[in-house]
């Protein structure tokens, strides 16, 4: 049997109504889009090439970004997932330069913008301001701690307004402003009132206000929800949800929780040291996870509503970027390393014929490595 | 019929008000921490506290370790009050009972290597008193090794900041077992931690429990950690348990509104369109200030079945008349049994993304 669980399964708990019974007894015709269905052909909005940044810094030079390739298709959620560490906000801070460290600088690569008109530029050629232009104007951006770039001494709507008055956008900033803040589901009075006066959660809905203010094709949003509780970062993913449906936006999302990922995400890319080791379709890289890493950590998440005894499924940890190991850099703790594996560093291949669900970078998927025919075990697939 | 043994830790009515500046003329005010909550945790048992930031987890567990003076109710340790402990057998407490928090890194001296933290905690304990040096330094040998630090003479003489932090969390768990306790209080043991790291320092903490008996109040405010790790959850909202019982029932069949809404913003890690599809309790705002809790069930500003009783009475945690070991503090938990639903909302469906018309 598959290790797949059933709908049924999930649907089963015998639940007081209302409860957590209700979750998951499916009811599949009112489902419109398949995770899998984006269309490949989609508009990309954003499109990383082999992005490299470097920090310069005393223990010296460290590549948290080391090649990133990465799409994000219009109407896309495109989730950038890893341990602590892996590069997934360097990544973020890359794209629109804005590094939380003055050593850093973006080395290599291309980073294509859609813009509103449909031209497609290189953020990298931009200087200082044309990318500030860009910045909030053509893409949005949310940060984890919301609190950080309220400015304290401002109100909300103060703040609102000075950033559509950046962008040119300041006729009729009352009325937008009130809008703004019935999408994010507070009240306009909000507008009046100071960072301070306002919960974790209005904090975030705020950000998100302020993200999406100059309607961007395109919001980067790193760990939004990490600092709140469970039942507000609930209310911030379903308002994130439908703003998505309701705007188009595209939306770039960096987590290190996978359940965040399954709720929101169509397409997922998995970082790790530094490096894109696998990415695809959502629902088919949670069903059939073909890299070790993403096998691990698939294996190390814990379900809620599906116990089951814990263990092991990555040895050791991340490892220090000032000295990555060789070849691929997931071979310390990988259950299959071969011999080329501390060599060699492994290309992204497709994970099917087509390439249709995407890359993962393992010398196991290379048949001239493991001979044809071998094909490693989904770490999921262990059921009975 | 035997009377059973005494549990091991058994809280009854504890309270803890941390008291505010006075305004001038104004009402005394106080943050109500915890408001008379009552648990036990039997012999080599994992009860876990679950619950949002400032529910008042913490503070229970400081009042348990004697950290935190308690503004109301008893602690018992094997039956006995423990304000009634005398010298020797408070000591023995102290010794019987360990923590390891959230953050090794604040909880270890950053000057002191893995040899000399351990060792102190080996002797200061009493377990090891008059050792000799060699004698000390096996045990420091053999904690290590316990916890998965090897080989562990390559981390006697490391400091903490030399260590990753899954590394250190393993250090704070040899430190907790240098003593033998009986009984560890784990304050979010794995919350800073990886995906990877944190799988490590749970089977860690289960073969530790396996092995030598200890009994675990685990404190987390992750649902399914809790889920998969301990026996019997209590549900803490501002300073009240409001359900308790079996982690199995609980989270299967929440029957307080707000288990309910926890359990079902928890994130499940699986994609398919008919799990993301399903609806949603409809839960809303923040959880109000514990300065002034709200009259009543704490819950009912949020709560969407909440009715006049709600407002005034406040409900006690009760146990469940169809299923023994469960309780719960809901003026409306016999109708939710009998089938009363929470409103939902149904989730945001996306429409396709649009294909580029070129
Ligand atoms: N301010 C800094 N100075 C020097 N190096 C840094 C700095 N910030 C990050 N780095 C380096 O960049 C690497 C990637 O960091 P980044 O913040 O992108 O990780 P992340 O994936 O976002 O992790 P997290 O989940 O913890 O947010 C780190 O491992 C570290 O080596
Ligand atoms: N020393 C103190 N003085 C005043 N208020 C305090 C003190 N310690 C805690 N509190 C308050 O008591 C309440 C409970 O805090 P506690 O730390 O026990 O919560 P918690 O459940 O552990 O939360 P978290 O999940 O954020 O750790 C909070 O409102 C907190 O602000
Ligand atoms: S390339 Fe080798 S080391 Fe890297 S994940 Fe694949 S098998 Fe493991
Ligand atoms: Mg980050
Ligand atoms: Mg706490």
């Amino acid at each position: 049997m598959s290790g797949r669980r059933g709908a049924a399964a999930r649907g089963a708990h015998p639940g007081v109504p209302g409860g957590a019974g209700n979750r998951g007894v499916g009811e599949p015709e009112g489902v419109a889009a398949r995770a899998t269905d984006v269309p490949l052909g989609a508009t990309p909005v954003l499109e990383l090439r082999d992005v490299v940044t470097e920090i310069r810094g005393v223990r010296g030079l460290v590549r948290p970004v080391d090649g990133v390739s990465l799409t994000v298709r219009a109407g896309q959620v495109v989730g950038l997932v890893g341990e602590s560490g892996s590069g997934k906000s360097m990544t973020a801070f890359s794209v629109m330069r804005l590094f939380p460290t003055k050593a850093a600088r973006v080395t290599g690569g291309e980073i294509l913008l859609r813009g509103g008109d449909g031209r497609v530029r290189d953020l990298r050629t931009l200087g200082p301001d044309a990318l500030r232009a860009v910045r909030g104007r053509e893409i949005g951006m949310i940060f984890q701690d919301p609190a950080s770039y309220l400015n304290p001494v401002l109100t909300v709507g103060r703040q609102l307004e000075q950033q559509l008055q950046a962008h040119g956008l300041g006729q009729g900033a009352d009325a937008r402003i009130a809008e703004l803040l019935t999408d994010v589901g507070l009240s306009p009075e909000v507008a009046r009132r100071y960072a301070h006066e306002l919960s974790g959660g209005q904090c975030q809905r705020v950000g998100i206000a302020s993200a999406l203010a100059c309607r961007p094709a395109l919001v980067v949003a790193d760990e939004p929800t990490t600092a709140l509780d469970v039942t507000i970062q609930a209310q911030v993913l379903r308002l994130l949800a439908r703003l998505q449906r309701d705007q188009g936006v595209a939306l770039l999302l960096i987590t290190h929780d996978l359940g965040v990922v399954a709720e929101v995400c169509d397409h997922v890319y998995v970082m790790y040291a530094g490096r894109i080791v696998e990415e695809g379709p959502v629902e088919d890289l949670f069903a059939r996870p073909r890299h070790p890493y993403t096998q691990g950590l698939l294996a190390g998440v814990l379900d809620l509503l599906e116990p089951k005894p814990i263990r092991v499924s990555i040895e050791g940890s991340v490892p220090d970027l000032v000295r990555p190991p060789s070849g691929c850099r997931f071979h310390p703790r990988c259950p299959h390393a071969m011999p080329i594996c501390e060599r060699e560093a492994p290309p992204l291949l497709p994970r099917d014929e087509g390439a249709a669900l995407g890359h993962s970078a393992c010398w196991l998927h290379d048949p001239g490595v493991v001979g044809a025919g071998v094909t490693v075990e989904p770490g999921r697939e262990d059921g009975p | 019929m035997t009377t059973p043994a005494a549990p091991l830790i058994a809280a009854t009515g504890l309270t803890k008000h941390f008291p505010l500046g006075r305004r001038m003329f104004g009402p005394r005010r106080a943050v109500h921490a915890v408001n008379g909550i009552d648990f036990e945790v039997a012999v080599g048992e994992t009860y876990a506290l679950v619950g949002e930031s400032g529910c008042g987890k913490t503070t229970t567990a400081r009042m348990v370790l004697g950290l935190e003076g308690v503004t109301a109710g008893a602690l018992r340790f094997h039956g006995k009050p423990v304000a009634e402990l005398d010298a020797a057998e408070r000591a023995r407490f102290r010794r019987r009972v360990q923590v390891v928090f959230q953050d090794s890194n604040a909880s270890l001296n950053p000057r002191k290597t893995l040899r000399q933290i351990l060792g102190t905690a080996l002797t200061v304990s009493g377990a090891l008193r008059g050792a000799s040096r060699a004698e000390v330094r096996e045990r420091v040998v053999r904690l290590l090794t316990d916890v998965g630090l090897t080989p562990a003479e390559s981390f006697l003489d490391r400091l903490p900041h030399e260590l990753s932090g899954g590394q250190r969390q393993r250090v704070g768990i040899a430190r907790a077992l240098a003593p033998e306790p009986e009984f560890v209080i784990a304050d979010e043991p794995v919350s800073a931690l990886d995906i990877s790291v944190r799988a490590q320092i749970l089977t860690l903490l289960a073969r530790i429990q396996r092995e030598r008996g200890v009994a675990f109040l685990l404190i987390s405010h992750d649902l399914a950690v809790v889920r998969n790790v301990a026996e019997r959850v209590g549900v803490m909202y501002l300073g009240r348990i409001i359900e308790t019982g079996p982690v199995g029932a609980v989270f299967a069949r929440p029957v307080h509104p707000y288990t309910a809404a926890l359990v079902d913003a928890t994130p499940l890690p699986d994609p398919r369109p008919e799990v993301r599809a399903r609806d949603h309790v409809d839960i809303r705002g923040d959880v109000p200030s514990p300065v002034s809790l709200p009259p009543g069930c704490a819950f009912h500003p949020r709560c969407p079945i909440a009715v006049e009783r709600c407002r005034s009475v406040v409900p006690e945690l009760v146990p469940l008349p169809d299923d023994p070991g469960v309780s719960v503090a809901c003026h409306r938990a016999e109708e939710r049994l009998a089938g009363l639903a929470l409103p939902t909302v149904s989730a945001a469906h996306r429409p396709r993304p649009q294909e580029d018309p070129a």
